[in-house]
């Protein structure tokens, strides 16, 4: 069974091939159908992969397929070859069913769409260059996939290109992101040169052979590696594109920007964890990177107005625990979290984009009172915003949330600072969770609903909602009675925390901890944002700062595009372009005064032709 | 003769002294012919001019009949009035 | 027979003269007439007594006829009169003319190399005919192609104004006759009823 790998990857592919050749030829419903079938299929064959490597788990616990020899330069022979472990095999898992909820989705949301077969090729062809990138064997190959997503996320935000707002901020999300590319790229050339391979497994052995703790090559390495992961996954200090990234149509948002594109640079970093435990400073790094993104994009997220943008701050944010929990090494925590979020925030968005198609509205204070009319999406988000926030025991983002948090003091990384900035976070998280729910679907009711959704939307979104309910379960803490299946599985690959701290706080204390917060942002939520409040915005100036995303469009602006733009004006009328500019104008000027020539008068066409024999004749003579 | 006519060609605007001034060229340039011809004692020269008057003839044929549509689009022969190919 | 051709020639180019600077078309065209037959004299002198009356047949005779017809049919020298009057002044004449000398000038040094006399040596119709139908044959051919392109090319074109007289006349019906300038168009409307 697994000898099918290949299969997953190829059949996104052509679909998008085929959709992108014919799709404007083909009807709408057999457009779905390739679309959606295509990874409902991959769905399909990873499952039965899943449970092929389960049941009989190939040696040395990972299978590798190759298919064939990308090119072949001397020493460099990168190959096109998949890599299936326990890792991977969970992404893979997570990122198909995931997918094929959101296609399914999409066939009835973007019905009225006119580039309807356009969208259904980039989504396919996105999760195509994703699931490369996942299963990729050497970091060459990710880097395709890579590049693949970010040009998939580019197409996708500015999916309605006519209008420039989208396209502008197309631009910007690849601009950001290709800074992190570069990064990633420097860091690649900087492994080959240092190791001689790109194969990833290959890489971690010689490289911790190789390389000595704390080394500057490691240091070098590992900080472009996470160069490259901070701008894909929208951390600081390229997380300013996410948001913006919202003037896609909602299933993008809910596939690219919430489940599987923005955790990619999560997953190199967990796939390289080898090189990044040999540079201790990067990986502390990692955490702290994710600590104060978490905080501030959770800041952030108080203070918006639409609701999409609460969600894109708010993946920013569970990004930074994950962030976090790499940056203490608690790699499989942070896989458990990757997939708890896929599930709970592809629901919210998907709900999203239901409410949003419903009333044509985006903006949280122009809502209220939805949630007699759209029960589906009240309850959707309910459940979801429930998981988010960290619903004590009933909800899958309690677990995975739960366990971050404890090895963020247990672990040996582990700081109070970093249990306390992990409360924080989840207060705050419940705090605009609640209010957001608050201000969409309790209180007065100000707008009108057009539509309601169909068969694949309920199916969607129902099963999103069971999923993040159950999808906690395979990985409980021991401490009471659980038992972390998720953890020791990926243990083969990802190594398991060491505990360095046992107490005062233990998990059991975190747990509590964590449920209390939960309840206090409900019950803030509640006193500020609830049914009975007069709904209007803040003022002030944090809710300017915190809205503006703490200033860092601001920041950049200053920063680096008024020099870059001063720049290229400055050398746009430098030395070398005057020589062509002038050939130019010398054109120009004798098209000018040949244009006199051309009288369109017969007698002086006659008289030219007269002069032009007497010169003739004259030449003739003079030479004779 | 020959340069005669191609003055009156640039000068003239009426476009029945164009044509006339071209049957000028026409006949001048046939004299030139008929004198080559004589000089050398064969009956070239004359040849030659047969076909100049023959040519004269069809070219005289068309360019009336456009004369003629030129009067009936302008009204009036002027030779630079026809200047829409202007540059 | 020497005079006679330089009498014919400097006659040819007077009255060469006089036909371009001419403002009334049809003094012009006749000023060109005489051209022509001193032109034909020329070639009577030069030895060719066959062209000399070919020219006299069919380039006075039919080619110049035909210009005169369309001069009166289309009453051009009226209208032209007008026009020309200021587009002839002496200051106008001046560019051509210093073209047209250089030209001269640059045409008679050419021929000037290798002058001699005149011969008189009279080429007769029947050398004519023999090289003709002989080594120009082919020549022959295709000036018939090009009379009969012509033909049909003058037939087409003129047709079009036929018709568009027609309809124009068929129009001017509703309107006034007394048109300004005594406008002898309409009065070869006459002539177009009686073609039709």
């Amino acid at each position: 069974m697994l000898r099918f790998l290949w299969l997953v990857v190829a059949l996104p592919f052509a679909s998008a091939t085929v959709l992108a050749l014919f799709g404007s030829r083909l009807g709408r419903r057999l457009v779905a159908f390739i679309g959606a079938g295509s990874i409902g299929l991959a769905a399909m064959v990873s499952i039965l992969i899943g449970f092929s490597f389960l049941s009989s788990p190939p040696p040395n616990n990972s299978y590798t397929q190759h298919l064939w020899t990308w090119m072949s330069t001397g020493t460099f022979q990168p190959e096109i070859a998949l890599y299936l472990d326990p890792v991977s095999l969970l992404m893979l898992l997570v990122i198909t069913f995931v997918s094929f909820l959101i296609h399914l989705y999409s066939a009835e949301y973007m019905q009225d769409d006119e580039g309807y077969a356009r969208f259904f090729a980039y989504m396919n062809l996105f999760v195509a260059s994703m699931l490369t990138l996942i299963l990729a064997n050497n970091l060459l190959l990710l880097y395709l996939g890579w590049e693949g997503v970010g040009l998939c996320s580019f197409l996708l935000i500015g999916f309605w290109y006519q209008e420039p707002a989208n396209v502008r901020a197309a631009g910007k999300a690849f601009i950001v992101t290709r800074f992190g590319d570069t990064a990633f790229a420097i860091g690649l050339f900087l492994l080959f040169t240092k190791l001689g391979t790109l194969d990833i497994q290959e890489l971690m052995h010689r490289a911790s052979e190789q390389w000595i703790v704390g080394s500057g090559v490691a240091v070098a390495a590992t900080a472009l590696l996470l160069g490259g992961a901070v701008g894909k996954s929208a951390q600081l200090p390229l997380q300013t594109w996410l948001p913006d990234a919202m003037a896609g149509p909602t299933p993008t948002s809910a596939l690219i920007h919430a489940a599987t594109m923005v955790t990619a640079g999560v997953y190199l970093i967990a796939r390289t964890h080898v090189l990044f435990t040999l540079a201790p400073s990067i990986q502390f790094t990692v955490a702290i990177i994710g600590a104060v993104t978490m905080l501030l994009a959770a800041f952030s997220a108080l203070a918006q107005r639409d609701m999409k943008r609460v969600l894109a701050y708010s993946t920013i944010s569970q990004i930074g625990y994950m962030f976090l929990a790499l940056g203490l090494g608690a790699w499989s925590a942070a896989m458990f979290h990757f997939m708890t979020h896929a599930f709970f925030k592809a629901l919210l968005f998907l709900a999203a984009g239901v409410v949003i198609h419903a009333i044509h509205e985006q903006d949280l204070f122009k809502m209220g009172g939805l949630r007699t009319e759209l029960r589906l999406a009240f309850w959707s988000f309910v459940i979801g915003g429930s998981a988010l926030a960290g619903l004590p025991l009933i909800t899958a983002g309690f677990f995975s949330k739960d366990l971050i948090l404890w090895q963020s003091w247990a672990g040996p990384n582990g700081n109070i600072w970093f249990w306390i900035a992990g409360m924080t976070g989840a207060l705050l998280t419940s705090l605009y969770t609640f209010r957001m729910i608050s201000l969409a679907f309790y209180g007065h009711q100000q707008t009108h609903v057009h539509a309601h959704s169909g068969m694949p939307v309920r199916i969607a979104l129902i099963t999103l909602c069971v999923l993040s309910v159950l999808g906690g379960y395979v990985d409980t803490p021991p401490d009471y009675g659980g038992v972390p299946a998720l953890s020791n599985f990926l243990s083969s690959v990802l190594p398991p925390l060491s505990v360095v701290h046992p107490g005062p706080i233990t998990e059991t204390i975190t747990a509590l901890s964590a449920s209390t917060v939960f309840a206090l942002g409900l019950a803030l939520a509640y006193l500020l944002f609830g049914p009975q409040r007069v709904r209007v915005p803040m003022k002030g100036f944090l809710q300017e700062l915190w809205f503006a995303g703490w200033g860092f469009d601001w920041l950049y602006d200053k920063l680096f595009v008024r020099p870059f733009l001063w720049v290229t004006r400055k050398s746009s009328k430098d030395l070398a372009d005057a020589p062509i500019r002038r050939l130019g104008e010398i054109a120009m000027l004798g098209n000018r005064a040949l244009r006199y020539t051309q009288t369109g008068r017969v007698r002086w066409y006659a008289a030219g032709l007269a002069m032009g024999t007497v010169a003739i004749l004259a030449v003739a003579f003079l030479l004779r | 003769m020959f340069t005669l006519g191609l003055a009156g060609l640039i000068t003239r605007r009426n476009l029945i002294f164009t044509l006339m001034s071209i049957e000028i060229m026409l006949n001048a340039s046939g004299l030139a012919f008929i004198a080559a011809g004589s000089r050398w004692g064969q009956p070239d020269g004359q040849i030659m001019f047969l076909f100049i008057i023959t040519m004269a003839a069809a070219e005289v044929a068309i360019g009336l009949a456009f004369v003629l549509l030129f009067h009936r689009k302008q009204s009036e022969l002027d030779v630079d009035a026809a200047s829409e190919l202007r540059g | 027979m020497a005079t006679l051709f330089y009498l014919a020639g400097v006659l040819a180019i007077i009255a060469t003269l006089l036909a371009i600077t001419r403002r009334h078309a049809v003094h012009a065209l006749l000023y060109l007439i005489v051209s022509l037959l001193a032109v034909a004299v020329d070639f009577y002198t030069l030895g060719a007594p066959f062209v000399a009356a070919l020219e006299i047949m069919i380039y006075a005779g039919a080619i110049m006829v035909l210009f005169v017809f369309v001069v009166m049919m289309l009453n051009v020298a009226e209208h032209a009169m007008e026009v020309e009057r200021y587009s002839l002044k002496p200051s106008n004449w001046f560019g051509p003319a210093l073209l047209a000398f250089v030209l001269l000038g640059e045409l008679v040094y050419c021929t000037m190399t290798s002058s001699s006399a005149p011969r008189a040596a009279t080429v007769g119709p029947k050398q004519v005919g023999t090289a003709l139908f002989g080594n120009y044959w082919i020549g022959v051919e295709l000036a018939s192609l090009l009379l009969t392109a012509g033909l049909v090319g003058a037939y087409h074109l003129g047709r079009q104004a036929f018709a568009k007289e027609e309809t124009k006349h068929a129009a001017d019906t509703n309107t006034a006759r007394h048109h300004t300038g005594g406008d002898l168009v309409h009065a070869g409307a006459g002539r177009t009823d009686h073609a039709a």
